[in-house]
């Protein structure tokens, strides 16, 4: 083979760079194959605490929601912000106000346990939060002024 | 098969390119055909009843904004609802609403021999909501976009902070953010139920679409009803149509066609 | 055939390994940039294109210089350009490749630039500039890789490139005129708003393009043992003499229209530029330095003993290629923005990162003129061997 060493060298070079997502992996969770744990987010805010057990009815019901809410807060940011639109009506007929903040965000007031459980385990950053503000860790009292 | 690497790379570019390009051509002819399977769960929005012309418009009574405190309250109103940033210089600010005296709010129609009372007067400066906006007309992205009832509104999901709005607009009225605005804000003073905005887009002046939204007037109005008017300039009888009628009323830089919607009682 | 690019003297190396360094410093300081933000540099509220659009505007001129070269060659028959149409058009495609870095490095969110082709907006110039620009690179690709193919295969040039070099030649005028509208539409900016923006544009551009195409054509003739041809040097030079007398002319218009109207709202920015305004007057060095070399190109050219010297040509395209940098690189784009909307003045001046950034960018550029044009060389010389 010519330059034998030559090609050997960059044949591991391009290994190590093709497998880097897996041994960097490895490195930052300490062992080599344990697969991090199913995501489990806690829907255990003082919004939803508040609410009785029936009423507690998101936007779309948790299988939509699982697959699709991205789709739907896109649909949402168009709606709202261009076509000046900020009424939503689900499948049942209820009306909601179209808004991550104050809508979505007021009931699952905890990004930590609830929006970045799924985000952090399939490695996804969406830049929501850039903008829109994350609720406070702490149990808010009663907002006051303009609610909607 | 036999292929040299000429080919080869020749097959694998086209081959990349039509993927490309098909996507691309679906978006272009239709644009959200291809995201539109996931539709359809529901998503039923109310028809908006056939509603007589809106093109919301202000006035300014200057001499009202010559009242101490009128105007700081104003701007306070304004940049506290909005979760507006201070960065401290003139270079990176961002404000949505500001003061200016005649002679530069008005460049261009300067009066060597003005009266001393004039000369001294704060004049509001904001977005003016022109009728036929040049920053409208130069984005590329549609992210500011005039919306029916005459607002020129931001889209900053989409905004790629070109910057060409901020050239074209002649009035001065839009920022960009340098920095990411967080880094200049305390979050103990946010308003929790507005957005701040992401570094890397252009912001200004919204007439409060999300206040308008609520039936609630813009922040600055509310602040300063004394002063400030806000209504509809489509219909006769409005609010502001009739203040025009009583009062004699300027607007910036009427020479250059942009039909502004602010109007500075005098 | 690009594999020829791979096999050069040491100074070639030397010079790759030099323009790599430049580059490296310069993507630091965009990493530095992408994670602060665009604040680093000195644009502001105020003046909010600076370096890197005004080096962008530059070099769409310079982009579209390769058409003094087509036109002579395949309208008109010139043949003495037949052996070094390939230069100008790699000269377009290193230009070309630098614009849309210095867009990348400008915007606020360069994540989000295809946005300006998943909703393409009609009505915004800054959308026509995108598609004209990124044509004009596929046009030059295809046409300088296939003639220099053609060529070192000693076959003739494949028929079907023809319709493309007959394309290229509207284009370029496009994307410069295009570019032009960027500016001359904007009503609130009066340096800008004029007709003559687009004739100047191109008329600066057809002086700096080719003067930096004669500059390198003579580096070559150094360093390699291509020999463009004195005849067809020198029609080039005549181009670019006659180019920007023709540019000189329209800044004559520019400034008897301002000054003669006297609106101030039209002096005013040419004040600044010239002997500065209101105690303010950072670029009033500036114009005085392009002022002196663009006349000096000029004669310089004109006299044909001058122009029949390389190391006086040298000087003179150096001359010409400065003045026009100052003009459209420095003052106008900086130059629109003072006084401002509200007649006050703001001055700009750029910081480290950025100028860092911006050399990074004409280094690159100049990697891909020089690797292209290596191909180029080494084909010639094949060429000439046998």
């Amino acid at each position: 083979m010519y330059d034998a060493w030559k090609i050997l060298v960059g044949l591991a070079i391009f290994l190590g760079l093709f497998t880097f997502a897996f041994w960097m992996n490895a490195v930052n969770a300490g062992s080599v194959g344990k697969a991090a744990p199913v995501p489990e987010p806690k829907i255990d805010t003082p919004e939803i605490n508040r609410m009785a057990k029936d009423e507690r009815k998101c936007v779309e019901d948790k299988q939509f929601m699982r697959t699709t809410h991205m789709q739907l807060i896109n649909d949402w940011r168009d709606e709202a912000l261009r076509e000046n639109n900020r009424e939503y009506i689900n499948e049942k007929g209820v009306k909601y106000v179209i808004s991550l903040q104050n809508t979505c965000m007021k009931c699952h007031s905890n990004k930590k346990e609830f929006c970045d459980k799924c985000h952090d385990y399939a490695g996804v950053s969406p830049y929501c939060w850039d903008c829109h503000i994350v609720p406070p860790e702490e149990p808010k009292e009663e907002p006051k002024g303009n609610e909607l | 098969m036999s292929m040299n690497r000429r080919q080869f790379i020749k097959i694998a570019g086209l081959s990349t390119l039509f993927g490309v390009a098909g996507k691309g051509a679906f978006e272009f002819l239709s644009p959200g055909v291809l995201d539109a399977a996931e539709h359809g769960h529901g998503a039923q929005v109310p028809e908006e009843p056939a509603e007589k012309a809106i093109r919301w418009g202000m006035t300014i009574d200057v001499e009202k904004c010559g009242e101490p405190g009128v105007v700081d309250k104003c701007i306070k109103a304004c940049h506290s609802t909005h979760n507006i940033p201070d960065f401290g210089n003139s270079k990176n600010q961002v404000k949505w609403l500001w003061q200016d005296d005649y002679e530069h709010t008005f460049a261009g129609n300067e009066n060597s021999y003005m009266d001393d009372h004039v000369k001294e007067l704060p004049f509001l400066c904001l977005c003016n909501h022109c009728d036929e906006p040049p920053c409208v007309r130069v984005c590329p992205t549609k992210a500011t976009f005039k919306r029916s009832d005459g607002i020129v509104a931001m889209d900053y999901h989409r905004c790629i902070g070109c910057r060409f709005c901020m050239a074209a607009c002649p009035y001065g009225s839009r920022s960009f953010n340098w920095f990411d605005p967080r880094n200049a804000l305390n979050e103990k003073e946010y308003n929790m139920e507005f957005p701040t905005r992401m570094r890397g887009v252009v912001e200004k002046c919204n007439f409060c679409v999300e206040r308008l939204a609520k039936n609630q007037l813009p922040a600055c109005v509310e602040a300063a009803p004394e002063a400030l008017a806000f209504g509809n300039l489509a219909d006769p009888d409005s609010n502001v149509r009739q203040i025009l009628r009583k009062r004699s009323s300027m607007r910036r830089k009427l020479e250059l066609g942009t039909k502004p919607s602010v109007f500075y009682l005098v | 055939m690009i594999e020829k690019a791979l096999k050069g003297e040491p100074r070639y190396y030397m010079w790759l390994v030099f323009l790599l360094g430049i580059i490296g410093v310069g993507m630091g300081c965009w990493f530095y940039q992408l994670h602060k933000g665009l604040g680093i540099t000195g644009m502001g509220r105020d003046i909010s294109w600076g370096v890197y659009i005004a080096q962008f505007t530059y070099l769409v001129g310079v982009a579209a210089s390769a058409v003094m070269i087509v036109i002579p060659l395949y309208l008109h028959n010139y043949k003495k350009y037949g052996k070094l149409v390939v230069f100008g058009e790699f000269l377009a495609i290193a230009a070309v490749t630098m614009c849309m870095l210095f867009i990348v490095v400008d915007v606020g969110q360069p994540q989000r630039m295809l946005n300006v082709l998943l909703h393409p907006t009609l009505n915004s110039i800054l959308f026509y500039d995108m598609i004209v620009l990124c044509g004009y690179l596929v046009i030059n690709v295809i046409v300088g890789y296939n003639c220099l193919l053609a060529d070192a295969s000693h076959r003739p040039h494949p028929g079907w490139v023809t319709p493309f070099i007959y394309l290229s030649i509207p284009w370029a005028v496009s994307i410069h005129t295009v570019t032009a509208f960027l500016y001359a539409g904007l009503p609130g900016r009066h340096l800008w708003l004029t007709a003559v923006m687009a004739p100047r544009f191109l008329a600066s551009a057809f002086a700096s393009g080719p003067a930096l195409l004669i500059i390198v054509l003579l580096i070559i003739s150094r360093v390699s043992k291509f020999d463009p041809g004195r005849e067809a040097v020198q029609t080039i030079a005549k181009t670019v003499c006659y180019a920007m007398i023709v540019n000189l002319f329209l800044v004559g218009m520019e400034i008897f229209t301002a000054f003669y109207s006297n609106i101030p709202g039209h002096m005013h920015p040419l004040q600044y530029l010239f002997v500065g305004l209101h105690g303010h007057g950072k670029i009033v060095a500036w114009m005085w330095t392009a002022a002196p070399f663009a006349f000096i190109g000029v004669i310089l050219l004109l006299i044909p003993a001058a122009r029949r010297h390389h190391g006086i040509l040298a000087f003179a395209c150096a001359s010409i290629f400065l003045a026009c940098w100052i003009d459209k690189g420095v003052a106008l784009v900086i130059g629109g923005f003072i006084p401002n909307p509200f007649d006050r003045i703001v001055e700009y001046s750029a910081t480290f990162p950025e100028i860092s950034i911006t050399l990074a960018i004409w280094a690159i550029g100049a990697l891909i003129l020089t690797v292209l044009h290596k191909v180029a060389i080494t084909v010639r010389e094949e060429q000439a061997s046998t």
